[in-house]
């Protein structure tokens, strides 16, 4: 596969200069790989005492009760953040000009905040404002306000990417405003948006992890634990990386094959989101596949 | 309320911290990012893989866990920087260099193909077609994504307070626990918070009208 | 083709779905935890502290995950493992009756680390917190204290070849580690040193930074210090500095005078029957520490109800050291005999677990 912009088909003398460069950057590259493992070894990295415990079922089985722990956090949060984002992005395209501000203010607040600064505000701050709660909770809570702004804007960007034709057509059949909406808008401007969703997803399951700041158990804090009994932080810290890199993998494969698949069929374009940086990226592939 | 303004000046160190770290990171990350994307689109195999290997890593990996991993995990292989500023800079940068390489690379793809054919008709070389041609097209139409990575930035510079820089999270953290009013502070602390990513927004759509090119 | 497409979003949509079944899943375990109460169980006045987590069946604990000593989970087993922990069962067995092995179960941890011990009280989320929790004045503000159970000083660790600093002001402009929301640095303030204060938020990634010669001390309770150094492979030391007293006790929500009395007499109860001695040799004993007399029990006058910090902050920032209880004195007889009442209600057959 070669870049579609920058080449044609090599001719006989590019060939040979990129079978050179081939060589050479494999070697380059085989040497770094090469230095990176004597480095290891040469510090003790590489003994097998420092992975052996992790190999070990009852320290697999709290590594996958911290990716349960995770999952759950996400999942729980993914749902509500989804029921929330509607609701506003719905708030910002009324009619009634107070909610569209308050949508607009809601929306605005929580995309210009770090997510860190949620989490400590509702662990710390809640408690005192009554809210009594377990703490994985308070992730979830911060988890669920942030990405509903960011879900509110792809919700709208989704639904004002429909072309104006068809609510007109909705109306002029004599829909209202909601069953134009709910018959003939949101359906299409849901399918645009899944891969945005997907996408999202992907990055709010890598943000649960900030739930190590709160001691929520969840799978970087058992890396943490698991690293200070073993005196391996490296190891267990990677090992939590692979976990990680396994199920954001998944879903990232599952939102390009979407987008992919959604560009085919409807020639549509992607939903980009200013703060939801997975977002935009996923352009790259499918342009590459179409 | 009073909490805010007596210690306004905490609120400050921290926020000129998180600028310090942004900027800086970005810039590098910028570097890392048109890196990244010319091995991506490079003709030769080993740098590609190189650059997707990069890519797919550094994208799945949540920012804390890198954070971490470098801080706490690297000095017993031998990398260690004294300041931790600078370790901050360089987690921040090599994860949003990954996100800036993918973008730059969606916008290579979508400069569209006469341009390079058109380069390579004038004689051009593979480095001097990217360069001179393909490039300044892509950073353009890249101009609005790079804005949001730039404020997401803002954002993620927080994950510095894991590893004790003081910005403006872990000062926040640090006065909700001296002074147990967190919604004050937690006020004040988005409110510095806002003051750089609203008008960065800003900024971007302004930019993104600019340079923006019609197609 | 169209086939394709829905079941792909079908799937995507199951994916979530299950996730959240999941979940929902796990919470139906705990809560048929509760088992049949254990037939030598002690009976409470309706409406006390005791009482209810009695009838729940589970006293929920704030402690430390990561402190070698007084509180560490180890991985292997799940279990944790440190005189915190073992302060925290004795305390179950004076709620439920029995033996330390027949609480064990009855007993839930939750990590609580120094910044959240506060929270974790106010919100209810635990029962009560023993966490190497230093009792001062400014804490008394938002929470109340059992014990002291121990008197902990605090100390500095630094590397083993590290001969420069031997004083407190030795650490004037070094680089100092502890925990956020620790009572070291108003301890340091106390005494004018200005350190340069890295905040972690936990003991061991101060000992790691040390070890990676980020800082040059990490300054905290001895007792935890010298966990990190038996953990350290000689590379640290104690500096054996004195910084501060720290009397540790046992964090309960403000204002719940009945259940600080319990507490009060059933750390009484087993300073006279030698179980605190017992797990202290378990555990900090271990690490080379001398088994030390128990401390007397500190039962202030209530201030009643949770008050905030707002106005208090600045006068309790030297507040480290102010409960000067009678640190090591044999002065427990004193007490014991009010509680003897208590220690037999609680079955006095609850001989040490492991």
């Amino acid at each position: 596969m070669t870049a579609p912009v920058l080449a044609d088909a090599l001719g006989p003398r590019a060939r040979r200069r990129v079978r050179v460069a081939s060589i050479a950057a494999g070697l380059l590259v085989l040497a770094c790989l090469a230095v990176a493992v004597r480095r290891l070894s040469d510090r003790g990295q590489l003994e097998s005492d420092k992975w052996r415990p992790l190999t070990e079922w009852p320290v697999l089985k709290f590594y996958l009760g911290g990716l349960v722990n995770t999952l759950k956090a996400a999942a729980v949060a993914m749902v509500i953040a989804m029921a929330v984002g509607g609701v506003m992005a719905l708030a910002r395209l009324a009619r009634n000009a107070p909610q569209r501000w308050l949508a607009t203010l809601y929306v605005e607040f929580f995309r210009g905040l770090p997510l860190y600064l949620l989490i400590i505000f509702c662990w710390l701050g809640l408690p005192q404002l009554g809210a009594r709660l377990e703490t994985f909770w308070y992730l979830v809570i911060a988890l669920s306000v942030y990405n509903s702004s960011i879900l509110a804007e792809i919700f709208r960007a989704g639904i004002l990417s429909l072309d104006r034709g068809q609510s007109e057509a909705a109306y002029s059949v004599g829909l209202g405003y909601w069953q134009a909406m709910g018959l003939v808008v949101i359906p299409q401007a849901v399918r645009r948006m899944v891969p945005a969703i997907v996408s999202q997803l992907v990055t709010l399951l890598k943000d649960t992890s900030l739930g190590v700041v709160i001691f929520y158990e969840e799978l970087l804090r058992r890396a943490r634990i698991t690293g200070e009994f073993f005196h391996n932080p490296v190891h267990a810290v990677a090992m939590a990386a692979l976990f990680y890199i396994a199920v954001n993998s998944v879903l990232s494969a599952v939102a390009r094959r979407l987008e992919a698949r959604q560009r085919q069929r409807y020639g549509a374009g992607r939903i980009d989101v200013a703060g939801a940086e997975d977002v935009a990226l996923t352009q790259a592939e499918a342009t590459a596949k179409v | 309320m009073n909490v805010v303004f007596d210690n306004l000046d905490v609120f400050v160190a921290g926020m000129r911290t998180t600028v310090s770290l942004t900027l800086v990171s970005f810039a590098a990350a910028f570097v890392i990012g048109v890196v990244v994307a010319a091995f991506r689109v490079s003709p030769v195999p080993p740098l590609r893989a190189v650059g997707a290997f990069y890519v797919g890593t550094v994208r799945n990996t949540p920012l804390a866990l890198l954070m971490v991993l470098f801080f706490f995990g690297f000095p017993d292989v031998g990398i260690q920087f004294d300041s931790f500023w600078v370790s901050a800079v360089i987690v921040l940068s090599a994860y949003t260099g990954a996100f800036v390489g993918e973008t730059v690379r969606a916008g290579i793809n979508a400069v569209s193909r006469g341009q390079g054919e058109a380069a390579r008709a004038l004689g051009l070389t593979f480095p001097q077609t990217l360069r001179v041609v393909v490039l300044p097209q892509a950073l353009r139409t890249v101009a609005a994504p790079l804005g949001s990575i730039f404020i997401a930035l803002i954002k993620n510079s927080a994950l510095a307070a894991l590893i004790s820089v003081h910005e403006l999270v872990g000062n926040t953290e640090d006065l909700i626990t001296d002074f147990a009013q967190p919604i004050p502070i937690f006020l004040g602390a988005a409110v510095g918070y806002l003051i750089l990513t609203l008008p960065s927004g800003l900024m971007v759509n302004v930019i993104e009208r600019r340079v923006a090119i019609k197609r | 083709m169209m086939r394709r497409r829905r079941w792909m979003i079908f799937s995507v949509l199951l994916l979530a779905v299950s996730l959240v079944a999941a979940g929902c899943g796990d919470d139906d375990e705990e809560a048929t935890d509760t088992t049949e109460p254990a037939p030598t169980q002690p009976s409470f006045e309706a409406g006390t502290t005791m009482a209810a987590i009695q009838s729940k069946g589970k006293l929920v604990v704030g402690t430390k995950f990561n402190q070698l000593g007084s509180g560490l989970k180890n991985p292997t087993t799940g279990e944790l493992e440190g005189f915190d922990i073992e302060i925290a069962k004795l305390m179950a067995v004076g709620i439920f009756g029995g033996t330390v092995d027949d609480v064990e179960s009855k007993i839930e941890f939750k990590e609580a680390v120094t910044a959240v011990r506060e929270a974790v009280i106010q919100s209810g989320e635990v029962d009560m917190v023993v966490a190497t929790y230093t009792i001062n004045d400014r804490r008394k503000q938002q929470v109340d204290f059992a014990g002291p159970y121990l008197i902990d000083g605090q100390d500095v660790m630094v590397k083993s070849d590290n001969n420069a600093i031997r004083t407190l002001t030795d650490l004037n402009g070094k680089k100092v580690c502890t925990g956020r929301g620790s009572t070291t640095p108003a301890n340091l303030e106390a005494k004018n040193i200005t350190a340069d204060l890295t905040l972690f938020e936990t003991y061991p990634e101060c000992a790691t930074a040390l070890r990676q010669d980020r800082v040059e001390a990490v300054v905290t309770d001895r007792g935890i210090l010298l966990g990190l150094v038996d953990q350290s492979d000689r590379q640290f030391k104690l500096a054996n500095i004195n910084v501060s007293e720290e009397p540790l006790g046992i964090g309960l929500k403000k204002g719940d005078d009945a259940f600080r009395e319990f507490l009060n007499d059933r750390l009484e109860a087993i300073f006279a029957s030698g179980q605190w001695a017992a797990a202290y040799e378990r555990t900090l004993g271990r690490l080379g520490l001398p088994t030390p007399e128990p401390p007397q029990v500190d039962r202030y006058a209530s201030t009643g109800t949770e008050t905030t910090l707002a106005a208090t902050t600045t006068t309790a920032a030297a507040g480290g050291t102010t409960t000067t209880a009678a640190g090591g004195t044999t002065t427990t007889v004193a007490g014991a005999t009010a509680t003897t009442v208590a220690a037999g209600r609680g079955g006095g057959a609850d001989h040490s677990g492991h």
